[in-house]
Formats: C-alpha cells, sequence, structure tokens
C-alpha cells in the first residue's frame, strides 16, 4: 500500500512537470517533422507516375542514341592520324559505346517510394535515438530537481526509507518511459504504415519482417530506458541535474570527439570500437563491423587486400549496455544511503 | 509526564579536508507528551543538526533517541507517519501549485486527500492555493510549509523557525496555531530566535550552545535558574543618593548608581536595604527587583550577547553552563 501510493504520487509528479512534458512535446514535433519530411519526399508508383517515368526514360533513351550516332559520324570523319591522336592505336569506330534499351532502367526516373520493410528500420532508428536523448534529459530533470529544490528532503520526512524512496522515483521513471516508448512506437508505426501505404509500398511485409521490425523496436526500448536509467542515475549521485547534463556533455566532448582524434593520432588498431556510438548502432542493427585500416591487410586469392575487421554483436552492446546502467544505478543507490542530507 | 522526545549523548562531526568539527558533542534533550517546547541556540549551535539527525537525515556519530518511545533512526519509518516536519527554510518545487505540492505529499504518505484542503484553511492559504509557490512570498511558503506538516495529523511536530519571514499578524496567528495543537494533545517542538514569542508560548526549553545542552525545563525554571539578586532603589526626590549608597556600601552590598536610581547587586535580601537606609532617615519610594526575561538568559548562557567595539565570529559559542543540566 505505500509503496503503491508512493509510486502512484511520483509518476503523478513526473507527469506534472513541465519540463517533462514541454521536452516530451518537443521530441514529438520532432517525430511529426520527420514523419512530414518522409510523407513529402516520396511517391506511390501509380501508372500515371510510371508513365512519366516510362516517358523520361524513352525520351533519355533516344537522347543518348542520338548523341552516339552523332559521334560514331564524327568519328567516321576522322583521318587515320586524328582517330589514333584522339583514341589511340588500332581503334575503330565499332568500338564506341552503344547504349541498350535495356541499360535504362524506368526505377531510375521513379520519384523514391517509401518501402516499409526497407525504409521504416531506419525510422525506428531515429525513434529510438530522440527517446534516448528525451530519456536521458528527463530522468536527470525529474531527480535532479527534486534534490535541488529540496523536494527530496521533504519526500523523505514522510518515508525515511532513502533505498524505498529512490528506486520507486526510478521505476516511476521506467514505467513512465516504458508507456511513453511503447505509445509512441505505436503510434510510429501507424503513421509510417500509413506513409508507405500513400506513398510507397507495404509489399512484403511476412510475419518475419514483423517479428523483426518488433525486435527492433524493443531494443529501441531497452535503449531509450538505459539511457533515462544513466541520466536519473547521474544527477542523483550529483544531486543536481546539470550533473548528469555535464557527464554527458563530458562524455561526449571528451570521449567522443577528443578519443577520435587521439585514437586517429595514435594510429590504434579497431578504433572505432572505442567510441559509444557504434556501440548503440551496433545494439539497434544488430550487429557492426569495425574496419581496420590502421593495419597490414589481410590477402587473399579472391578478394584481394582487405583491411581486418572485427563485429561489435547487439549481444556485446548490450552487455556493455547493462554494466554502465548497473555501474551508475548502484553507485546512486550508495550515496544515497551513505551520505547526509544537509 | 511521558516523553515523546528523548535524545540523550548525540554526538555529530563533520569532516573536511580543513579537519573535523564537531557539531553536537553529547547533546540531551527531553521533551513530555502535550507540551509546547523550545529549542532555542546561537547560529552554528547545532540546532538542525540536532533536528535532521532526528527525522535521519544526517547519520549521528554517537548517542541514543527515541521519539515516541521508539528508538530512531532504526524504527523511523514507524513513527515517520506520526512526526510532521519542516526543516530550516520551507523548500517546494516553484512550478507546481501549493494543492499540488499538498497533493502528492499527501500520495506519498497514503494520506486521505481531503486532508489537503482542511489543511490549507487551517494556515490561512485556501484562496491562493491555486497558485504556483514561487510566486509566494517567504511567509506564505513558511505556512505552507506548516500546512505540509500538519497534513498527516501528526502526534508529535517539530518546526524548525516557522515565524521566519511572517509578518506580525502572522506570528500572532502562529502562535495561536501553536496553543491550539498543543491544547489538542499534539506534542510541539519549535525552534527558533524570537526568544520573546518562545517566552509567551513555549511551557519548556532546552537550549544548546556549542553543540551541548547548557540549560532545560520549564520556561519558569530556568529563569528561575539564573534568577537576579539585582534590585533597583529609587529615594524621594532631593534625597541624598550619594550618602545612601556609602551607607549601604559599608554594610557590604554591591552598589551600582545611575541617574536618578541605584541598582545593589547582591541584594538577596531587599528588606535589608529598607531598614539599613531607614536607620539613616533616608526613605525609599522605589524598590523592585530586577527581573530577567529569556533573552538575557540565552544571552549569558550562550555567550553570544553583543560586546561594544567587538565583531562576534559565528563559532564565538560559549556553552557557559557546562556543569549546569545534563553535564
Amino acid at each position: 500500500m505505500g509503496t503503491v501510493s508512493l509510486f502512484k504520487a511520483e509518476t503523478r509528479r513526473l507527469a506534472k512537470r513541465r519540463f517533462s512534458r514541454y521536452f516530451v512535446l518537443g521530441a514529438v514535433l520532432v517525430l511529426v517533422a520527420v514523419a512530414i519530411g518522409m510523407f513529402v519526399s516520396n511517391e506511390k508508383p501509380t501508372p500515371a507516375v510510371i508513365a512519366q517515368a516510362q516517358a523520361e526514360a524513352d525520351r533519355y533513351f533516344q537522347e543518348q542514341t542520338g548523341y552516339a550516332a552523332e559521334e560514331k559520324k564524327r568519328c567516321e570523319s576522322l583521318t587515320p592520324e586524328q582517330m589514333k591522336q584522339q583514341y589511340g592505336e588500332g581503334f575503330t569506330c565499332d568500338q564506341l559505346g552503344q547504349l541498350q534499351r535495356e541499360d535504362v532502367q524506368i526505377q531510375d526516373f521513379m520519384p523514391s517510394q517509401f518501402d516499409f520493410r526497407e525504409n521504416f528500420p531506419g525510422m525506428v532508428t531515429t525513434l529510438a535515438a530522440i527517446l534516448a536523448m528525451v530519456a536521458f534529459v528527463v530522468g536527470a530533470s525529474f531527480i535532479g530537481a527534486e534534490w535541488n529544490s529540496g523536494g527530496m528532503m521533504n519526500l523523505l520526512l514522510w518515508r525515511p526509507r532513502r533505498l524505498q524512496v529512490l528506486s520507486t522515483k526510478l521505476a516511476a521513471l521506467v514505467v513512465s518511459l516504458i508507456g511513453l516508448t511503447v505509445t509512441l512506437s505505436a503510434v510510429w508505426t501507424g503513421l509510417f504504415w500509413v506513409i508507405a501505404t500513400m506513398r510507397g509500398t507495404t509489399a512484403k511485409m511476412t510475419s518475419g519482417a514483423w517479428q523483426s521490425i518488433g525486435l527492433l523496436e524493443l531494443r529501441g526500448m531497452v535503449l531509450v530506458l538505459a539511457a533515462g536509467m544513466i541520466g536519473f542515475g547521474l544527477a542523483s549521485i550529483g544531486r543536481h541535474t546539470a550533473m548528469a547534463l555535464g557527464a554527458a556533455i563530458g562524455v561526449i566532448v571528451v570521449f567522443q570527439f577528443g578519443l577520435a582524434v587521439v585514437l586517429q593520432v595514435a594510429r590504434v588498431r579497431f578504433a572505432e570500437a572505442y567510441l559509444l556510438p557504434f556501440w548503440g548502432i551496433a545494439w539497434l542493427e544488430k550487429e557492426w563491423e569495425v574496419l581496420d585500416y590502421n593495419a597490414p591487410c589481410d590477402f587473399s586469392a579472391v578478394n584481394g587486400c582487405e583491411p581486418p575487421s572485427m563485429v561489435i554483436t547487439w549481444q556485446m552492446a548490450g552487455i556493455a549496455m547493462l554494466a554502465v546502467v548497473g555501474l551508475v544505478t548502484m553507485a546512486a543507490m550508495w550515496t544515497m544511503r551513505k551520505r547526509d542530507i544537509t | 509526564m511521558t516523553a515523546v522526545l528523548e535524545i540523550s549523548g548525540l554526538q555529530k562531526t563533520y569532516r573536511s579536508r580543513k579537519g573535523a568539527r564537531k557539531a553536537l558533542d553529547g547533546f540531551d534533550m527531553v521533551v513530555e507528551a502535550g507540551q509546547v517546547h523550545g529549542f532555542l541556540g546561537p547560529n552554528g549551535s547545532g540546532k538542525t543538526t540536532t533536528l535532521r539527525t532526528l527525522l535521519g537525515l544526517i547519520k549521528p556519530n554517537g548517542g541514543r533517541m527515541t521519539i515516541l518511545g521508539r528508538e530512531v533512526p532504526q524504527h523511523l519509518p514507524e513513527v515517520a507517519g506520526l512526526v510532521g516536519a519542516i526543516v530550516e527554510s520551507p523548500q517546494f518545487f516553484g512550478n507546481f501549485t501549493a494543492r499540488e505540492t499538498l497533493s502528492l505529499l499527501a500520495d506519498a504518505g497514503g494520506v486521505d486527500q481531503r486532508r489537503v484542503d482542511a489543511v490549507l484553511e487551517v494556515v490561512g492559504l485556501r484562496e491562493r492555493a491555486a497558485e504556483r509557490v514561487k510566486t509566494y512570498s517567504l511567509g506564505m511558503k513558511q505556512r505552507l510549509a506548516v500546512a505540509s506538516a500538519l497534513l498527516k495529523e501528526p502526534k508529535f511536530l517539530i518546526l524548525d523557525e516557522p515565524a521566519n519571514g511572517l509578518d506580525p499578524g502572522g506570528i500572532r496567528e502562529m502562535r495561536t496555531l501553536m496553543r491550539t495543537l498543543s491544547d489538542s494533545g499534539m506534542t510541539v517542538l519549535l525552534s527558533s530566535h524570537i526568544l520573546a514569542e518562545i517566552q509567551l508560548i513555549c511551557d519548556s526549553v532546552t537550549i544548546i550552545a556549542a553543540g551541548r545542552r547548557v540549560a532545560a525545563g520549564s520556561v519558569a525554571e530556568v529563569l528561575a535558574e539564573h534568577r537576579s539578586t539585582k534590585v533597583k532603589v529609587r529615594l524621594e526626590p532631593g534625597v541624598d543618593m550619594f550618602g545612601a549608597a556609602q551607607a549601604l556600601r559599608a554594610a557590604g552590598a554591591e552598589v551600582t548608581l545611575e541617574q536618578d536610581h541605584f541598582i545593589v547587586g547582591n541584594a538577596s535580601r531587599p528588606a535589608q536595604i529598607t531598614r539599613l537606609l531607614a536607620g539613616h532617615q533616608i526613605f525609599v519610594s522605589e524598590l523592585t527587583p530586577v527581573t530577567v526575561d529569556l533573552e538575557s538568559v540565552f544571552l549569558q548562557l550562550t555567550g553570544t550577547a553583543p560586546v561594544e567595539g567587538a565583531n562576534r565570529q559565528v563559532d564565538d559559542v560559549a556553552a557557559t553552563a557546562g556543569n549546569g543540566w545534563g553535564q
């Protein structure tokens, strides 16, 4: 009963906060802009569109054939000396390229269409990345503002079980993020299904394809939750929202841009493996192949000289993410338990 | 009478790179049920540390504390529902309204939501309850803090400087509220610097200085403990004041001459003064004991009375009654 009422209060508190509302609203507006952009930049291959593309392809073929004929005529008018000078020894005008009809594909003249099976996974990644950023900032602010305003102390006067209070707050954040991510993912999927229906195709959506999208959305949600928990944990350790935001900026500046330059200069092997975004991509796209251009290449008779590669799998990325989340959460709990509240 | 709060030998040392500082040095306090108990001490004497330690916000280094008979902090969760508290300045999330703030606290504590309007009415914020807390004055925030402490209908109410920022009318309302709560059976621990207020509304007091208790008991007892033996003597106009002073000094009295009267410092038996002066045909027109108030006792016990030409530093506190109560 006690924990349930505290959970209810904390969920209400999170939903009532203007910062949370405005930040989520901002993210939704960005997502709407992305969806509108995709809608506008794609077009369904209607018979009229296909006919127009066919006409353009024909016109192109005619143009190119005309140019080729003119070129052949010009070639045949050259003296052997001029021929040798322009085309080289032993060249004959029959060797000039002649465009074949099958070389001109109608697809090259069609406006792009939104292929749900092909293009929607990229949209899921976009959704996950935006929501992960929202989760980090909202999570950090949720606990950071409480510490900063004295609300946390007030709450502890009512519920003097520190770990229970912090855990319940974290649970309220996680459950709210799950609710937000599931809702937006469902709306996102529906929205792009409509876009694909109106401006592209929903063909080849087998149960396997749906399962793959479902799993991708699930991995996206885990990424969102991890970002939220890390933001929450860092702000709780520092007892201020700025602590989490500072840490995030520090990680981006020092460990990404700075580290990338250092790794490049030091010609470190598999440099990309040290950079977080590639682990994120590996998590969402199931794997990421890191190529090592700083090492001697692997030679094979079939493929020639290829740089050595290392694959970051989604399992490896998942374990790394779990370790970071666990470490930050445990540190937040430990400081909550041990430190005086002054 | 049963004790609602008992503290004995409480110790807290803050450690930093600059060294260790003892905030509480074996502090003792007892608050009896149904009383309004004043908790006094100069800045930095350990009042807030005591309250925070009591409420589980700070871990003590030693000592024993019980609230409503239960040892804390071990059993604090069991009694927290019966203890309402505000510690130091009221702190709330500025973007929430007063009603939202109290409603969230009621949810967190499993308190009936109907209590929210009831306490808003008690502290006089009913009509301003829908406004954001950040628009409130300090006095209004203070009222909201008291409302939050009253929300769970506590048996024991701890208020740290509740009159801070209140206007004179608000201070009087707060005084009446304290008395009403006490009359309803609630025990109130009141920390304040307004000593005249404490003297007016408190049944008993504890005075702390340098982390130690320097006085405790009912207000009357503490005043009596430091009762003055000084007597103010005024003579008939035109009577020789110097001659009278000389006669008293000759009898061993410590006399300090003022403009139109004199003070006898060691007048444990004031009748002696009239008898002695009458013997010299000098007649007294006024003979009044010099009374002490809580403020003078406080300044004396804590050694914080201002000294002309000196700037007292916060840590310049003397626990002058080191051999007094509880030491």
